[in-house]
C-alpha cells in the first residue's frame, strides 16, 4: 500500500481515528497510575474495537462486545477495584519498579508478530464496510455446525456461576454453625 | 484496506497486554491486561473472517466464544482475587506466595 492510499481510500479515514484511539487507550490501560482511569480507558479501547468490527462488517459481534464488555465486564472490574480498596488517587506503587523487562518482552513480541504477519500477508486486501454478516447466518452456524461448542460454552458459564457463588460464600465456623442450627 | 492494518494493530494490543501482565502489581490490573490480550485475539479473528469470507462466518462464531469465555474468566478471576484479598488483606500479586515452596 502506498502512502497516498491512506488518503485516497475513504475507509482509512474511519480506520485511522479508531486505531489511534485504540492505541492510545491501550497504552493508558497498562501505564496509568490511577486504577479507575485504567479501567475506564479499557472502555475506550473496547469501544474503538467495536468500531473496527463494524468496519469489518461484523455487526453482531460488535454489539455483543459493547453489551458484554462495556456493559457488564467493566462494571465487574470497577466493583473489584472498589472492594479490594485500591488507592483511588494516583499510586506510584502500582507498577513494578523494573519496567524494562516487561517493555523488552513486549517490544520483542510485537516485533516478532508484526514481522511475521507482514511477511505472511504482505499486500492481501480485505474488504471494509462490505455486505454485513446477517445474524441469521450466525445463528444457524451457532446452533448447527457449532452446537456442541455452544453447549460446552454454556456449561462453562454455569460452572463459572456456581464457582463464583462458592468462592464468594462465607464459610461458617463450627461455633457459628451450631448457633445457626439452634435457632 | 490491508489485512495487515488489523493484524499489526492486534499484535500491538497483545504486546501491551503482555507488558501490563508483567509490570502491574495489582491483581485487578493484571486481569485488565488479560482482557486487552483477549481483545487483540478477537480483532485477529474478525479480520481473518473478513479476509477469508467463510460461508458460515466461522471467525465471528469463534470470537463470540472468546467473548463468552472472557466473561466467565473475569467472573472467576475477580472472585479468586477477592478471596485472596479477604485472607491476606492485599491485592498485590507480590504477596501471593501461598503456593510457593
Amino acid at each position: 500500500m502506498q502512502i497516498g492510499d491512506w488518503i485516497s481510500q475513504p475507509v482509512n479515514w474511519v480506520y485511522l481515528p479508531l486505531a489511534l484511539v485504540l492505541v492510545y487507550s491501550g497504552i493508558r490501560v497498562v501505564t496509568s497510575q490511577n486504577v479507575i482511569r485504567a479501567a475506564l480507558f479499557l472502555v475506550g479501547a473496547l469501544a474503538s474495537t467495536a468500531g473496527l468490527f463494524l468496519l469489518l462488517s461484523a455487526e453482531f459481534v460488535a454489539l455483543t462486545l459493547v453489551l458484554v464488555y462495556i456493559g457488564a465486564v467493566i462494571v465487574l472490574f470497577l466493583f473489584g477495584i472498589m472492594i479490594t480498596r485500591a488507592p483511588l488517587g494516583r499510586d506510584v506503587a502500582l507498577d513494578h519498579p523494573s519496567r524494562t523487562v516487561g517493555a523488552g518482552v513486549a517490544v520483542a513480541l510485537f516485533g516478532f508478530l508484526a514481522f511475521g504477519s507482514i511477511q505472511a500477508f504482505g499486500s492481501a486486501e480485505v474488504q471494509g464496510i462490505g455486505e454485513p454478516t446477517s445474524t441469521e447466518v450466525l445463528g444457524e452456524a451457532l446452533l448447527g455446525r457449532f452446537v456442541v461448542p455452544f453447549e460446552v460454552v454454556s456449561f462453562l458459564l454455569l460452572a463459572a456461576l456456581i464457582g463464583g457463588i462458592t468462592l464468594a460464600r462465607k464459610d461458617l465456623s463450627p461455633a457459628e454453625e451450631e448457633a445457626k442450627e439452634a435457632l | 484496506m490491508l489485512v495487515n492494518q488489523f493484524l499489526v494493530l492486534a499484535a500491538f494490543l497483545f504486546s501491551l497486554g503482555i507488558y501490563g501482565l508483567i509490570v502491574r502489581r495489582n491483581a485487578v490490573m493484571v486481569l485488565l491486561a488479560v482482557e486487552l490480550m483477549l481483545n487483540a485475539v478477537n480483532i485477529n479473528l474478525i479480520a481473518f473472517e473478513a479476509y477469508l469470507r467463510s460461508a458460515q462466518a466461522v471467525g465471528q462464531v469463534f470470537s463470540i466464544f472468546v467473548i463468552t469465555v472472557a466473561a466467565a474468566e473475569v467472573g472467576i478471576g475477580l472472585a479468586i482475587v477477592l478471596m485472596i484479598f479477604r485472607n491476606r488483606a492485599s491485592a498485590n500479586v507480590d504477596d501471593f506466595n501461598l503456593m510457593r515452596y
